[in-house]
């Protein structure tokens, strides 16, 4: 185990370092910090009478937030990991040391894992501050607010991965973030409108009862959001597929979120296998 | 046993020939100097040795064990050509992360920063260092661990003679102790003397591989002997020797390797009219383009 964890914690520090120093971490923490401060103003408003506490709402709107923001920022951070090496002319000497390629993509993975922590740590973090602020109930929301924060974690891990596979794939940092935009769109924005059309078209027919809840459960962004409204007391404040999805056990996409962040390691690795420096 | 050894090794890169069958031997406490033009193959071979891609066909040996291995990369050290390092990171940090990357100590980083004269650049960011800063920061991280082989492609490129010199006089420091060495280089005098062997590689195939004196007596180039002859006797001197007037003073004169005592002894007869003679042999350069264009060019 030492033998392992050595080099990914020595790798993991530098490039937590890195981080650090191209404001990465700044700019996500930020970003999230801001993000969880106007939906905890604009949530609060028409709680009042609802029978909800403040946070179950904000938790609930959280987690549109971050079915967006976290993917977003895991491909951001990720996509420059392999190809940025290539380009500079690190990767050739780093693989010349005894280390092996999975070991590399670890350190990589477990220092923007970190840094995704930190930043939705502080964005939940500053939403929980705020919902208890207005709302001594608040304190109601936090067991869902703890399970926003560690499967949004897992998405964010998924994405990370999937960056890696494409900044492998791709070796230029350009072509990278091309696809790494793209898969975004695709996974987080386009996925979803295409399964609403074809709802829409099926007329409640055998596509949106066989077929959409496993398709939902395919996708880790719409998996991530299934759990933490099937699980959250909130689901009343959630809209669009999430609401159509009622049927979907919680545990089957607990499952799926557990499961996609090991795929997209795995896949990141044999991308990076692939690569000849 | 040796450190490398390479026999028939062939890549193809989509039909072309990369390298045609190459095969050599670096020995302990070698230092073996790989010349060649751009392209010639160089960076290569050494991907090759490293185990960073696949040769086509052939057998490579590194330390006992298949480049790549474990124990090949345990051993062995390598300096990329125009070596680049994360701009965000200072010099210490970044000999510390591949110190520890060979499970070595941390605290060695500052030592092996002073043994390459970057002791006082260490806290400074690598994104503001030179160039022939930069490669000696490649230079420490290819001390770590002791190697046993270093391979090292273009290791003095924008280092100043002075760094160079230091440069040599770790290299010959570690093949005292038994590293074997494998460099390129571009720079033909400043291996001539420190090297033991030269292979010169051409269009992927090795043309040369032996040291420099025997490469210059197969070579067979003329040597040059540069008469100096006192005031005025200039002309008398190239009359007596069939020789050719440089300047007024200066005669050259070409011979072979076997004729070269008879010459010196005809210009020795001349004792009167001679202030110096100087004896140049082929350079480096006249032997690597003898070698590199041994086949019709």
């Amino acid at each position: 185990m030492t033998a392992l964890a050595r080099p990914v914690a020595a790798l993991g520090a530098t490039e937590f370092r890195i981080a650090l120093r191209n404001r990465w971490v700044t700019i996500t923490v930020a970003m999230m910090a801001l993000f969880a401060l106007v939906l905890s103003a604009a949530g609060s408003a028409p709680t009042g009478d609802v029978g909800v506490d403040a946070l179950s709402v904000t938790v609930a709107s959280l987690t549109s937030l971050g079915v967006y923001l976290v993917p977003l920022m895991a491909l951001l951070m990720s996509f420059d990991a392999v190809a940025g090496e290539i380009e500079r002319g690190t990767l050739s000497l780093t693989l010349t040391y005894p280390v092996s390629r999975s070991t590399i993509l670890l350190g990589k993975f477990a220092a923007h894992l970190a840094v995704l922590s930190i930043a939705v740590g502080a964005g939940y973090g500053l939403a929980a501050v705020a919902a208890l602020v207005v709302d001594p109930e608040a304190t109601a929301g936090l067991p869902a607010l703890w399970r926003l924060f560690w499967s949004s974690l897992l998405l964010g891990a998924v994405f990370l991965a999937i960056g890696y596979a494409l900044s492998a794939v791709a070796r230029r940092p350009g072509a990278a973030a091309g696809l790494a935009i793209g898969v975004w769109l695709a996974l987080v924005v386009l996925y979803d409108l295409g399964l609403l059309a074809a709802v829409v078209a099926d007329g409640g027919g055998a596509f949106t009862t066989h077929a959409l809840p496993w398709l939902l459960l395919a996708n880790p962004a719409d998996a991530f959001r299934l759990y933490n409204l099937a699980a959250s007391e909130a689901t009343s404040a959630a809209a669009g597929l999430g609401g159509a999805a009622q049927t979907i056990p919680a545990l089957h996409a607990l499952i799926s979120i557990l499961l996609w962040p090991l795929a997209a390691f795995a896949l990141a690795v044999v991308a990076l296998r692939r690569v000849t420096p | 046993m040796n450190s490398l050894t390479l026999s028939q090794v062939t890549k193809t890169y989509d039909g072309v020939t990369a390298l045609d069958a190459v095969g050599f031997t670096v020995a302990p406490g070698e230092r073996v100097a790989l010349l060649g033009h751009n392209g010639a193959g160089k960076s290569t071979l050494m991907k090759i040795i490293l185990g960073l891609i696949p040769a086509t066909s052939g057998q490579v040996t590194v330390l006992g064990a298949a480049p790549g291995s474990q124990t090949a990369r345990d051993g062995t050290a390598y300096l990329p050509e125009n070596v680049a390092f994360h701009p965000a990171l200072t010099g210490l940090e970044q000999i510390r992360l591949y110190l520890r990357l060979r499970g070595d100590d941390p605290a060695r980083a500052m030592d092996l920063l002073d043994r390459v004269g970057l002791g006082q650049a260490a806290r400074r960011r690598i994104g503001t260092y030179s160039k022939g800063m930069r490669q000696r920061v490649g230079l420490a991280q290819a001390l770590i661990g002791n190697p046993r082989l270093l391979v090292l492609d273009e290791p003095t490129s924008g280092l100043d003679p002075v760094s160079r010199r230091d440069f040599y006089t770790i290299l010959d420091g570690l093949a005292a102790e038994g590293a074997a060495i494998l460099l390129s280089s571009h720079a033909l005098t400043e291996v001539e003397a420190r090297t033991d062997r030269i292979v010169i590689l051409s269009q992927g195939r090795l043309m040369a591989n032996d040291t420099l004196a025997a490469l210059r007596r197969r070579a067979a180039l003329p040597i040059r002997l540069q008469i100096a002859a006192r005031p005025g006797a200039a002309d008398e001197v190239a009359a007596q020797l069939a020789g050719g007037r440089r300047n007024g003073v200066i005669v050259d004169l070409t011979c072979g390797h076997d004729d070269k005592l008879a010459r010196l002894g005809d210009i020795a007869a001349l004792k009167g009219l001679i202030e110096d003679v100087e004896i140049i042999p082929p350079s480096l350069e006249d032997l690597y383009s003898h070698f590199s264009r041994r086949d019709g060019q």
